[in-house]
């Protein structure tokens, strides 16, 4: 959040409120406008970082008609809203201001359309299907695991063996630096040495929408295909996640799964719970 | 594959299930050993049979819906007409009423082009399908009849009959169509959620097949969903008889019919998250694979058009709320509570639209550290959104509490603590269903999922408790004056019309998804999808089939307003001194 960028908004709608209103009479249809202005700018600019277009589309969606729908909910303030436009329209007083506004919608289009043709191309955003549903069972060096069945066979050790858990979780961190930590990181956000060079992005394991909410058995699933093994629906861009079957062992990918899990401090989602 | 949206297995009119019967109990030995020369599958010239199938049968099914919902509050009106004994309540429920036979024509010749389709587009399929439920098309056939039967005797009996007789037929009609429904949705649900077969698909265990994981769920949630469908449809009606009225007393009688119409539908609305919810627990259970293409994988984006059509609905709502004060001496007073309704209103709408994975470049992704934004990621999980829901539903019961009084003064000496009791309520249960919602983000997730439950409960008891009090408070209230239909103007109108295109849209929407999640697949698991079809369309494709289907029904639907409006009309008479007029005079001597 940018608190500076919130408080300057109060201010100004503060200033209008109480001392701008003094010399003009502002009717609902002003007030909209404004309050449209300051939330705009506040999402825009007030969040840090910043949200992406996508999402301001849609809140400013839902603003405008939320505002649209007070204009109208109340038979006065929307005729005298209709009536102010007409005197905008037509009174001689407001000529100067029309032609102005006239010309400034096109002028605001031409800018718009220079400024967007200026900026650096991009790929599109694509709405991407981050965590894909598992096929039912997989082959892993010809033996074929159940994903809907699996558990982690290191899990069982947390409880009973307690050394010999601390051992695989050694093993795990040993494994994830030596072949993970350059595109997830050493502190597990995805900011890795190599991350900047990837889209998507490698997965950030902190965050409450990647490991946390996953089933063991569906890690394993994704770090032994990989992005070679992620269904079509997740095209466009398949990932750079390697296909880790090739280079580690079964236990392996059990191990730094649980260093996963451990590091971050999540629970994995346990088997046969809603979602 | 989605072709064969079996949302919509009611399949309606006699000669279909005629066909069916027939088939599977005549000719059992062709369909049982099809030649190799049969095809699995036919195609059409212009159009993909799947859109062809998708598109009947999703209408079928609307209709379906709209035929059994006003049955049920046709019923309760006239039930309330006859108690109370006020003819205005008979009247109402007959308007109603009137909709209901040309949908149900309309319903069965959709059945049987369901059907027909089926068996020319899908005949491998079908056979399946007619060889597992072919115990089920008997009663089914036994109780569409009775159902024709008891709609008929239901609608022309009116003021006919004896007034308990009629709401006995009313009460028939209702249990027959229910038990129609839970047929059909048998069939259905089987295709996503198969059971009581054994690993070649042959059939075990009929009841099993029946009583599949989503059968009740989807029973409860189709019986929900009817009458919030078919409550706002009528009230669409209420508002297209309202917009062309030519007297006063028309006028006010069809504000009144919106109203109601508007009342029940959002009456019902209310509980239809849990009721989809526990569908959505219930196919999780059976399956993780189709629990995460459901919630995770693409269909997840049709949550979030699907959580902003139900924003538009509450917003929609309260506004014809807002706009229905008109109507009520006195209800200047609560004009002033609107700014803040809206506002909270508004939030929720946000918290509850803000998708979980968003659209973002890759550029925007960089800033925000991934795919997830850190604040928006607060937005997007089950705790805000659970809370959003229930902030939503108590504003519009706010809404609703405030019409309520608008134009009664309370004269009962506790009257000023009552109002603060209530307030009392209101301020208490807000704030734990805050409070639980924050504390959703600190527990893990199986905590979390129980928390849901004591929100939906202290909403409810809030709005019990409030409405117990509100009536005692109200008592013999002083009033500002008697509420004036048909006073309103003609956005609330279309704020009718906007709610039910919604529920339309989102209906169609939401039977998409739950057709679409079985992939390639005919029948989960066991039938794969050989066809061309057999792929996932893009989610703007599906969005275009599915909007193209509300058009169309909604011109079907401006067919059946027609027709239930010229019952109303007076009788024909020819206009004196037109051109037809002099024809006529003049035909005897033309003939002679
Ligand atoms: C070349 C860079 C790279 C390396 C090395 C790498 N990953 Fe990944 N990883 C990715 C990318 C990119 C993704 C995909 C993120 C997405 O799909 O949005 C990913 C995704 C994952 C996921 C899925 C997370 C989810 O939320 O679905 C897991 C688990 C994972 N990686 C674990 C590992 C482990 C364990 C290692 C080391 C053995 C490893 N990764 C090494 C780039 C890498």
């Amino acid at each position: 959040m940018n608190l500076f960028v919130f408080l300057a908004i109060a201010a100004a709608m503060v200033l209008i409120q109480f001392v701008v209103t003094r010399w003009v009479k502002l009717n609902r249809l002003a007030w909209m406008g404004i309050w449209w202005v300051a939330l705009w700018a506040a999402f825009s600019y007030g969040i840090n970082p910043p949200l992406p277009n996508s999402i301001i589309l849609l809140f400013m969606a839902i603003i405008t008609i939320a505002l649209v729908a007070y204009l109208s909910a109340d038979n006065e303030e929307l005729k005298q809203a209709q009536d102010s436009i007409v005197r905008f329209m037509v009174a001689r007083q407001y000529r100067v201001a029309l032609l102005i506004v006239l010309f400034a919608i096109p002028a605001a289009v031409a800018a718009w359309t220079y400024v967007s043709m200026n900026e650096a191309p991009q790929p599109p955003s694509s709405g991407r299907t981050i965590h894909p549903p598992p096929p039912s069972s997989i082959t892993f060096e010809g033996t074929a695991i159940d994903l809907t069945t699996a558990n982690n066979p290191i899990r069982e050790l947390q409880h009973t063996d307690e050394a010999a858990f601390a051992e695989h979780v050694a093993n795990g961190r040993r494994i994830y630096f030596e072949n993970c930590f350059y595109c997830h990181g050493d502190n597990m956000q995805g900011a890795g040495m190599f991350a900047h060079g990837y889209d998507p992005l490698p997965a950030n394991f902190n965050d409450a929408t990647t490991i946390a909410m996953l089933q063991e058995s569906y890690l394993f699933w994704r770090i032994a295909k990989g992005a070679p093994g992620l269904p079509s629906e997740s095209t466009p861009w398949s990932s750079a996640m390697p296909a880790w079957e090739d280079f580690l062992t079964q236990e392996e990918i059990w191990d730094v799964i649980i260093f996963l899990y451990e590091f971050t401090g999540f629970e994995p989602r346990a088997q046969g719970m809603p979602h | 594959m989605l072709t064969i949206d079996r949302r919509s297995w009611l399949l309606r009119l006699p000669l279909g299930i005629l066909v069916l019967v027939l088939v599977a109990l005549c000719s059992e030995p062709v369909w049982a050993a099809p030649q190799e020369a049969d095809p699995e599958y036919r195609a059409l010239p212009f159009i993909s049979s799947r859109v062809l199938m998708w598109a009947v049968a999703e209408l079928h099914l609307m209709f379906a819906a709209f035929v059994l919902a006003v049955p049920i509050f046709a019923l309760v009106i006239e039930f309330i007409g006859y108690k109370t004994g006020d003819k205005r309540y008979d009247q109402l429920a007959y308007d109603f009423t009137k909709l209901l036979s040309v949908s149900f024509s309309f319903t069965a010749t959709l059945g049987a082009l369901l059907t027909f389709a089926l068996i020319v587009f899908y005949p491998a399929l079908t056979q399946y399908l007619v060889k597992i439920f072919s115990w089920t098309f008997l009663p089914y056939v036994l109780l569409f009849f009775l159902e024709a039967f008891f709609l008929y005797a239901y609608y022309y009996g009116w003021g006919k009959l004896s007034p308990r007789l009629h709401l006995f037929l009313g009460l028939m009609l209702n249990i027959v169509g229910t038990a129609i429904m839970f047929i059909a949705n048998a069939w259905l649900t089987f295709m996503n959620t198969p059971n009581g077969i054994d690993e070649m698909g042959n059939l075990t265990n009929i009841w099993e097949a029946i009583n599949n994981y989503i059968w009740m769920p989807i029973n409860i949630h189709r019986i929900i969903a009817n009458v919030a469908f078919g409550g706002a449809i009528g009230a669409a009606y209420g508002a297209f008889k309202f917009l062309g009225a030519k007297t006063l007393e028309a006028r006010a009688h069809y504000d009144w019919m919106g109203y109601i119409g508007i009342f029940v539908a959002i009456c019902a609305l209310l509980p239809l998250p849990f009721a989809g919810y526990w569908l959505g627990v219930e196919i999780y259970a059976y399956d993780q694979s189709l629990g995460i293409t459901l919630m995770g994988g693409t269909f997840s984006w049709l949550f979030i058009v699907q959580a902003v059509l139900i924003g538009n609905l509450f917003l929609a709502a309260n506004y014809y709320l807002w706009l229905s004060m008109a109507r009520i001496p006195g209800a200047e007073r609560f004009r002033g509570f609107i700014k803040y309704l809206l506002g909270i209103i508004t939030l929720c709408f946000i918290v509850w639209a803000t998708p979980h994975s968003l659209v973002a470049t890759v550029e925007e992704a960089r800033a925000m550290g991934g795919s997830h934004h850190p604040i928006l990621n607060v937005l997007g999980v089950m705790s805000a959104k659970n809370t959003a829901v229930n902030l939503l539903i108590l504003t519009t019961y706010v809404s609703f509490l405030l019409y309520r009084r608008a134009n009664k003064e309370a004269i009962v000496s506790w009257a000023k603590t009552g109002n603060w009791v209530q307030f009392g309520i209101f301020a208490a249960v807000v704030i734990y269903v805050v409070f639980l919602g924050v504390y959703g983000y600190f527990v893990d997730a199986q905590t979390r999922i129980g928390l849901s439950r004591p929100q939906v409960m202290s909403v409810l008891f809030a709005m019990v408790s409030v409405t117990v009090i509100d009536i005692f408070l109200f008592k013999n209230a002083k009033s500002r004056g008697e509420i004036v239909w048909g006073k309103i103007s003609a956005r609330s109108q279309y704020a009718l019309f906007f709610l039910a295109i919604t529920f339309t849209w989102l209906m169609g929407l939401m039977g998409y998804v739950r057709a679409g999640m079985r992939q390639h697949w005919h029948v989960y698991g066991v039938m794969r999808d050989t066809s061309v079809d057999a792929f996932t369309p893009t989610l703007g494709f599906a969005g275009g089939v599915v909007s193209a289907i509300v058009i169309v029904f909604f011109l079907l639907i401006a067919i059946v307003f027609f027709l239930a409006g010229l019952s109303g009309r007076k009788d024909w008479e020819p206009k004196s001194g037109s051109r037809w007029v002099r024809a006529k005079a003049s035909a005897p001597t033309e003939d002679s």
